[in-house]
Formats: C-alpha cells, structure tokens, sequence
C-alpha cells in the first residue's frame, strides 16, 4: 500500500485524487438537485421525497459517509495544494498578467471552493442538522421537512447567500469538470472541446437549477399559505 | 527606412546577486520599432556601459526563438504579449508611443534568480537527467527504417520536441508547475516506438525529480499552452497523468 | 617546426576507414575509466563526443558555458542533415555524397576525411531515429528526404524547420544519461579561457566560473575542443549572440595550428538590417529560393514601393546571369550578386537588401500551395519585419553564417598539439573552401559519435599520454595569466563600450574581409584592425566587477581574441591568391565574375603557426585529389 500513498502524495497524484472525490461530488450534486426539484411540486411532494430518504436511512448512511469523506479529502487537498503551489511561486509578479493566458474559473477554484465551503458549513447547519439530529419543531413525528425549507427561503440575507454561494459554486464547477477528465489523461483533440461545452452545460444547469429555488419560493411562493 | 522612434518608460527588476534584495528600475527611452526589445535593452546597456555603470543582465543567445536562453515577464506576461514567439522575437512595434513597460524575471521557487533578469533553470536539466532519453549507446543501432512511424505519430511527436526549454510554461503558471515542460519529454518518448521499452520508468523517475524540485502541481489552468513560444498542447500533460497511473499501476518496483 | 603529417591512412579511399579502426589500439574496458577526457563545448559535436566517451566508460568532463548543454548554437540549424542512404533509389552512394562535398568545397578539403564523412552518414541517421528524433517521415511511415542546394539527389533528412534542435537535443539526451550514470559530469556556465599544455601535449583548461568569477583549473589525459565558429568576429551574423572563438584562438595561441581561416561562407537569404542597433542577422532557409524570385530595380536609388516599380524597370539579376541555375544558384555566387547590386546603388531603396519576390509562384501555384511550403517562414518574417510577404515581396541580404576555416587536424581529428583533439565547425577539416546545405550538422555528428570515439582510443593507448594534476605549475601558470588578463581589462576603464568597438571591428571585417577581398582592402584590414585592437586597450570600458556575473567582461574577452583572429583571416586571404569557394579575391575572376581557382599553386591546406603578437608563421598541407580531379565550377 505504501506505492498508493505515495502515489498520492506526488502532484499527479493530489491531482488525481482532487479529480476522483471531484467527480463523486458532481455525481452527488446531480441526484441532490433531481431530489430537490420535488419543492416545486408542493409540500407533499417534497415531503414524501425525504419520507422515503428516511426509509433507506442505512443506504443513505453509507452514502453519506463515502460523501463526507469525498468532501474532506477534496477540502483537505484541495488547501494543501494552494499552499504548496503559493510556495512553489515564490516572489510574486508586480504585474499579473494572468487575465491575457487563462480563463478566471480556472484560476479562481480555491476561492470558489472556499465560499463553497462556508456555505456547505452553514447549508449543512440549517438542513442536515436539523433534519437529522437537532429536532426543535419535531419533523420526526410530523414530516413537514417542507415548511422548513420555504422557511429558510423567506429570509432575504439567506436567499442572496443560498444564490451566491451556488453560482460560485457553477464557476467552481465550469472548471472542475473538464479539469477532471484533462487529470485522468482523457483530454483529445477531438472529445474535449464536447467535455468542457458539457461541463459547462452541466455548471449552468446545476447553478440555475439549485438557485431557482430559493428565488421562486422568495418571490412567488409569498410566505406559508 | 528608419521609422519614427517611440518614447517608452521601462520598469526593469535589477538585482545584484541570488541572496541580495531586488528593486525596480525606472529607464525613458527611444527605441526604432524595427528593434527587437533585447536589442532595446542591448541599447540601454550600451548607455549604461559607456557612463561606466553595469549593464542590467539578462539571458540570450540564439536570437530566433530556438535556443530557449531568452526569457523575461513583460507586462506580466512570459515572452511578452505576442503569442508564440520568445523574447526574442518580440519587435518594438508592438508597443505604443508613451508606453510604460515592466519588465520582470522569470518567478518561480525553482528558478532562483541569478543576477537582474537571469535566472538558474537548470532544474529542467536535472529532470531530463532523470530519464529524458533512450537508453541507447552509440552504433549497432538498427537501420532507420527498420520500424515504420505512422506520419501522424511522428507529427504529434514533433509538436512535443518541438519545445525549447525556454520555462515559460513555469514563469506563466501561477502554481509554477513544470507540467507541460516534462510532459512534452515524455509524450514525445510515448508516442514514438523507440520510447516504449522505458515507457513507464521514465515517466516515474522524471516526475519524482519534478515534485522534488519544488516545481507546483498542476490546475489545469492552461496559462502555460498560452504563453508557450512554441504552443505545446496541454494534452500532453493529459498523456503524462495516463501514463503516470499506468505506470504506478504496472511497474512491478515499488521505489522509483 | 612541427611537420604537418596528416596521418591519412594508406589504400583505396572506400578502405582507408575500414582499415584504419583495425590498425588503431584499443583501450581495454577495464582501463577506459582510469582515463581521463575534457570535451569543451555541447553542441552536436561535443555532446555526442561527450556521451559516446562517456558510454565507452572514459570519465568525461563537458563544458560549456551556457546554462545548459542543449542552448548551444547547433540547435538553431534549420534545413537538414545528409546522409546518403539512397532511400529514395535515386543513385545516391557514399562515393557521390563523397564526390559532391569535395566539389562543393571546391576542392580544397582532404579527399580521405570526406570520404569518411560520407561513409558514416548513414550511421548517424540509424543513431538519431533509435535516439528518438522524430524526423519527418511519409505516409507509409518511412523517412522522408528533401534535396538541398548543390546536390542532384534528395538525401537530407529534416524535422521540420528545426532539424538541428532535434539532432542536439537527441545528442544532449544521449549526454544527460551519460550525466546521470556518473560517466560524464557537466560543468555548466564554464568559459574556457586557456589550455594547458605540458612537455607539448595538451594536459587541461582553464575555464571562468561564469556565475562566481573563480578561475578553475582541470586536468584530462586529453582534451576535446567542439567550440564551433568564429563568423561573429563579423558582430553581424546568423550565429548567435555568445557564439564565439575564444576555446580555438587560446589553443592556437599555445601552439595549436589555424587553417584556412579566410574561408567563410556567406548565407545569401537573410533579413536584411534595420538600423544600428541590430544585433544579429537572422537567417531564412534556403529552400525559399525554390520559388522566389530575385530581384532589385534596374534604377539606382529607386525609391518606389517594390508593387509600384512595373515589371520592365526590374532586374532578375541571377535569372539574367546564370540562366540555367537562375535563382538557385549556389550560397557564394548569389550573394556576391546581391552585394554588386547593392553597391551599385540598386538595392532596396538604395539600401542594402535585395527582394525575393513570390508573386509569380502564388499566381502560379495558389496562395495554399506557397502557404504549405513556407508558412512557417513567412511568419517568422512577418513577426521580425512586421511586413506580409504574401503581399509586397521579402527583403533578404547576405550575412556571415559558417566558417569552413578551424583549428588544423589530422585524418585522427587531432590537432598538431598532442592531445588536444577539435571536433566539428571548430576544426577545418571535411567542408573546404565552401560548405554544402546540410553537411554541417552530418560533419558535427560524424566526428562526435562515429570518429573520436576510435580516434581517442588509438591516442590513450598508443601514446600512453601521462595525467598531470593541477597542482603542476604550469596550470597555476595558465590560471595566472587568465586572471591577470581579466584584472587588466577591467582596469582599463576607458570610453568606448565593447559592443561599440565590436561593431566597428564587424564593419572593417565585412567590408574588407567578407564575401568579395581585393590586395588593398586586405591591407589596409590589417592596418584598422590592429588600430583598433590599441584602442581597444586604451579606450575601452568594462563595468561591474570579476567577481561575479559580468556579461560584459565575457563580451570583451571574446573582443579582444577576434582583433587577432580578423587579423589573421586577412592575413590569410592575402596569401591565397586565388578565389575559391567562400573565398573571392576581386582580383582572381573570369571575365564573367566567376572564381579563379589556381590549382596549381594553392591546392593545399593553409595552417597558421602562432608567433607572437602580429606574427604568423604558414604551414603548408598539400592536397591530392586522387578520386574527384579538380575542374572548374560552372553554375551557368
């Protein structure tokens, strides 16, 4: 096992290692957005959608686990790379010219990723939490996960952090996509002008699909009726 | 023939010696817009000679964007704004009337700076040392044609050894990584039938000295395709991971 | 007076190699370590010296002076390299390749040296495709060849427009795993700037650490100079900037013979000047003289834009004189007919460039075939010039680019010193008074991989030379006078900057001792270059201080070696009475302005004894032409 670690370790390895929690997320983020969409179909829907999550709670257990450590390792490496890269420049350049030979997702991805991460903190302590371990309005017994929700989209502060937070999270995404291919060594002339169209295709989609909830139930739903 | 000069403003890093502390210069200067911009620079230097001060150093030899000595961050950009060509080649005319120019060495931890704009790359040597070559003496080497390459593959292969060690692609990465300097050596090996008996050892040894050199890692960021006088694809760094992984996967040694 | 004994092997010319490495003593491999061998210089010829000594198992020492072994100036060949595989079953042979070298340089090379060149060209091709160079090959996967000026026959194998790069950086891949095995160490960043030379054989160098000033001693059982040209004594030239004759003209100093050295070839399809501050002249491959059509306005002083002046008002000079060559004719002749022009007053504008014009090859063939062919090249203009040569015709003028001329070896490539053994654009040997297209780089190869490895066996094992180490007087002696040397030019302190009196040096060189000569000019060479040589001393001035980086001490210290070597260039092309080759004399032509070559008196091989300051002593090596009889040149 030590030549894996090792491999890990090296800078195509952390790479690689970015690359393959990177792509569980993007799977995850896919099916968490297919799972949300049922708020659009009223209070029963969506409920009924966490019921039966609750159902294959030992399922979604493993999932979650395998997703947390994804999330750890892709956080954990993902610092430790802009540190050992920081450290690789050295003196920085008075000029940066940077804008003139590479796009901004590409060289944003810590920043995007830490504003992710802040909103991860706080996304996970509003909704996991309290569906999950802290039960102050008693879902357990009366499965309005809904309520909950639409709750949190009333208030503006957290609509505007929820709507941030995943645009940022698109941008992160634009590059994280097609860099994961280009990691794994599939980068061909001819396919990858498709993987980074799909990637962006797939960092818009997941951008609007996660951030039109909060604004519709802000600006249409109009409170608890 | 001669065209109306342009009044430039240069801001160049001088610095005395590797462990000193550098600072910028300011230059006003006329320049022809034939001239190359080291021809400028041979031009303040010869100023700065004839008044008995030292002339700001900085590397070049061949002139023609070939030999890969020349190397200055114009503007924040390595080889300056143009695409694909080096310093070298960089004219004048470029620039506007009134310009301010800065004019930087190459950053990068492994490339420590010598003297003003010069700086030590020899680290790009100690990973081609590593195994940037076939294993092959001189004599008793099989006829040329003894092994058909399909015109294709010694195209693409081309493209790869077409570079010029120049290490722009580090000065221009903002992780300062020598990815696409490495895996140029390394597709050009991989791709050609002569490259494949040490296929996999090479590309092992060669990215060990890289990591160990201080070089950054890669984030696909692309900067350095961009500023590469000789526009080396990224997909060769693509072909390196592959190969990396295969070869972590294969190789029957556990050290390399 | 040391007799010059070329040491050319008996019997028939195809048998005198074969023969040769049978008769030459072997080092046994078990003693090839116990020996050891300095290679100055990394370019083809000194790094394939150095990882085939290397490979063997002598203990190599290479120096260079650039930061890497790969920036040596051999990696800015375009063209090709030839080899006479005779892949394309067009009659190609190492006896024609062999015939077509010995013509081409006009017949002032020796016979047995280019025969072996020629016999080893195929070798190296085999060598660099095992090495991994990716030479341009056909759709069915073979090597493709392309022909070059001077031959009948397609035998120049490329990559590209960089087949030199290619070759070099196959030759350092060869030295870099040498260098990681431990059997050569590099020494990067080193100048030498003297050669130790013990009871009369060469025993080390001196070189100057180039980073930290310090003057370093190293001790070699022999010594290998691979140092190339010398054509920036002209300051203006292809080569590149730091190109230069220090390595040869310090040996030469201490004993070592120079030959030939008037025999410079001028390139005739460069870029034109653009004003004083040119640094250097930037070369455009030959081949675009396959469509491009030369020419200057029959007016002198026209001042018209090239598209303005109507076909009738213009003069195709080469098609006008030589009509069956036309605008391919050879590297000499079109130069001399570009410089004619251009003094008579009819270049460009009244300046100095001719234009390539291509207008008639894109009406002819289509603006794709023309981009196809030359795309890369024509870019390359447009970058330096800022001119679209699709549109208004190229400016092209002739500039130094190759010195055939070197250090005097023998058949074993050593020099008249023992030990000290000069490879490839350094020494003299295989081109004569002109070299071919694409012969430089198989002539550096050749003598890397393929003769000194045999060469310096038959010397360590014949001759058993001794190890001195350096702490032998003599080698504190050299390092002394290195050092005193460089406190003196850095003392001098003066007015005028090194590159200032380089230019001034470069003008009376390429006026009086460039393409065209004459009895007068030579002379008074001679007289301006030794006044400038004394104000050099006294006026010039070196910033900045020896112990450090100091890229002007390293400029002047180059300087003050070409005053002596322009000198004796001059020195040589007055006694050559005759023209041959890159060599004119105006005095020796036929009527219609071609070369007089004077077989009988000056068939032989001029190497220069050093004899103190503005003293030269000749030494004569006849040549014999036994298989290709001396005729006259016709491009008609």
């Amino acid at each position: 096992m030590g030549w894996f670690l090792k491999f890990l370790n090296s800078s195509i390895g952390k790479k690689f290692m970015m690359a393959v929690t990177g792509s569980f997320l993007i799977i995850f983020l896919v099916v968490h957005l297919i799972g949300n969409i049922t708020l659009f179909f009223g209070a029963s829907a969506f409920n009924a959608y966490v019921l039966t999550l609750d159902v294959i709670k030992p399922l979604i257990r493993v999932i979650e686990l395998v997703l947390l450590t994804a999330f750890i390792l892709h956080i954990f490496n993902g610092l430790k790379l802009w540190i050992e890269n920081k450290r690789a420049r050295g003196v920085t350049y008075k000029i940066n010219g940077s804008p003139e030979n590479s796009d901004v997702f590409s060289r944003t991805m810590f920043l995007t990723g830490s504003i992710v991460f802040i909103f991860l903190v706080l996304h996970l302590a509003t909704f996991f939490w309290r569906f999950n371990v802290h039960d102050p309005e008693g879902l357990a017994n009366t499965h309005q996960y809904f309520d909950i929700v639409t709750g949190f989209f009333q208030i503006w502060w957290y609509v505007i952090l929820y709507i941030v937070a995943v645009l940022l999270l698109g941008f992160h995404l634009n590059h994280g996509f097609q860099s994961a291919f280009q990691t794994f060594g599939w980068n061909h002339k001819k396919y990858f002008p498709l993987v980074q169209k799909i990637g962006t295709l797939y960092a818009i989609i997941m951008a609007l699909g996660f951030a039109s909830m909060p604004i519709y139930f802000f600006f249409f739903y109009g409170g608890n009726q | 023939m001669e065209a109306k000069k342009l009044n430039l403003t240069l801001n160049i890093w001088r610095q005395k010696s590797a462990g000193s502390v550098g600072s910028f210069a300011e230059y006003k200067v006329q320049v022809s817009p034939d001239a190359s911009f080291l021809e400028m620079l041979d031009e303040i230097n010869n100023t700065l000679e004839a008044k008995g001060e030292e002339a700001i150093h900085f590397e070049s030899d061949c002139r023609e964007g070939i030999c890969g000595t020349c190397g200055l961050v114009i503007n924040g950009q390595p080889h300056g704004p143009l695409p694909k060509i080096a310093t070298c080649q960089l004219h004048m005319r470029n620039f506007k009337d009134g310009e301010t120019i800065w004019v930087e060495p190459f950053r990068a931890k492994a490339f420590p700076v010598i003297k003003d704009l010069m700086v030590d790359r020899s680290g790009f040597d100690k990973i081609l040392q590593a195994g940037g070559y076939v294993s092959v003496n001189t004599g008793g080497t099989p006829d040329g044609n003894m092994i058909p390459i399909p015109k294709d593959i010694a195209s693409l292969a081309m493209d790869a050894a077409a570079c010029i060690g120049c290490g722009a692609c580090v000065a221009a990465c903002k992780n300062a990584s020598a990815m696409l300097f490495v895996s140029a050596k390394v597709s050009q090996y991989a791709l050609l039938p002569q490259g494949q008996p040490e296929r996999y050892i090479r590309v092992e040894k060669m990215v060990k000295v890289m990591d160990e050199l201080g070089f950054g890692s890669c984030t696909n960021t692309y900067a350095c395709e961009a500023e590469c006088p000789k526009g080396i694809s990224v997909t060769n760094i693509a072909r390196m991971n592959r190969d990396f992984m295969m070869a972590k996967i294969k190789n029957k040694e556990v050290e390399v | 007076m040391t007799k010059l004994d070329s040491k050319i092997p008996a019997g028939n010319i195809s048998e005198k190699w074969t023969n040769h490495k049978f008769n030459m003593k072997l080092v046994n491999p078990a003693n090839k370590r116990k020996f050891d061998i300095i290679v100055v210089g990394t370019g083809l010829a000194g790094a394939s010296a150095a990882a085939s000594l290397g490979e063997l198992g002598y203990n190599v020492k290479s120096f260079t002076f650039h930061d890497s072994a790969r920036r040596a100036h051999s990696i800015a060949a375009q063209g090709g390299i030839n080899a006479s595989k005779n892949y394309q079953n067009d009659g190609d042979s190492t006896f024609r390749l062999f015939y077509d070298t010995v013509k081409g340089g006009d017949f002032r090379a020796r016979e047995a040296n280019v025969h072996r060149l020629a016999e080893v060209s195929t070798n190296i091709i085999d060598q660099c495709v095992a090495q991994g160079v990716p030479f341009a090959r056909d759709y069915g996967g073979l090597l493709d060849n392309r022909s070059f000026g001077g031959a009948q026959v397609s035998r120049t194998f490329y990559a590209r427009g960089q087949t030199g790069q290619q070759l070099l950086l196959g030759a350092v891949s060869a030295l870099n795993r040498q260098v990681d095995k431990g059997s050569v160490k590099l020494y990067l960043r080193r100048e030498m700037l003297d050669i130790v030379v013990i009871d009369g054989a060469a025993k080390g160098i001196v070189v100057r650490n180039l980073l930290t000033g310090e003057i370093e001693k190293y001790s070699a059982h022999a010594v290998v100079l691979a140092t190339g040209g010398y054509s920036n004594v002209f300051f203006l030239s292809t080569n590149a900037m730091n190109c230069n004759a220090t390595a040869i003209w310090r040996a030469h100093k201490r004993g070592a013979y120079f030959a030939n050295p008037c025999f410079t070839q001028i390139h005739p399809t460069c870029l034109p000047l653009h004003g004083d501050a040119q640094s250097k002249l930037t070369l455009m491959s030959e081949s675009l003289r396959n469509d491009g059509r030369v020419w200057v306005s029959k007016k002198k002083g026209d001042m018209r834009n090239p598209t303005d002046i109507p076909e009738d008002e213009r003069d195709y000079y080469l098609e006008r004189k030589y009509p069956s060559f036309g605008n391919l004719a050879p590297r000499d002749i079109s130069s001399r007919a570009a410089k004619e022009v251009c003094d008579e007053g009819r270049g460009v504008k009244g300046g100095d460039a001719v234009y390539l014009d291509f207008s008639d090859a894109i009406n002819r063939l289509g603006q794709k075939v023309i981009e196809e062919r030359y795309g890369n090249l024509f870019e390359i203009y447009e970058t330096i010039t800022g001119e679209n040569p699709y549109k208004s015709p190229m400016m092209i003028y002739p500039a130094p680019h190759y010195t055939m001329g070197g250090l005097w070896v023998d058949y074993n490539l050593m020099s008249n010193v023992p030990g000290l053994f000069v490879l490839g654009e350094a020494n003299f040997s295989d081109h004569g008074a002109n070299r071919l297209g694409a012969s430089a780089l198989m002539q550096g190869l050749a003598d890397g991989y393929f003769v000194i490895p045999y060469t310096m066996g038959n010397y360590l094992a014949g001759d058993k030379p001794a190890l001195v180490k350096t702490d032998h007087p003599e080698f504190d002696k050299v390092a002394n006078e290195v050092k005193d040397l460089t406190d003196k030019l850095l003392s001098i302190k003066g007015k005028r900057t090194v590159d200032d009196i380089h230019k001034e040096l470069g003008r009376i060189m390429w006026h009086k001792v460039g393409m065209a000569r004459n009895e007068k000019g030579l002379k008074e060479a001679i007289e301006e270059i030794r006044r400038l040589k004394t104000e050099f001393w006294k006026n010039v001035t070196i910033p900045g201080s020896g112990d450090d980086v100091n890229q002007t001490l390293e400029r002047a210290g180059r300087l003050i070696d070409y005053f002596e070597l322009g000198e004796l260039m001059a020195v040589d092309a007055l006694e050559r009475n005759e023209s041959c080759g890159g060599h004119f004399r105006t005095e020796y032509q036929f009527e219609d302005g071609e070369a007089k070559r004077d077989d009988a008196n000056y068939s032989y091989v001029s190497a220069w004894e050093f004899a103190g300051e503005n003293k030269w002593n000749l030494h004569k090596e006849d040549l014999n032409f036994e298989y290709v009889k001396p005729a006259i040149r016709s491009y008609k």
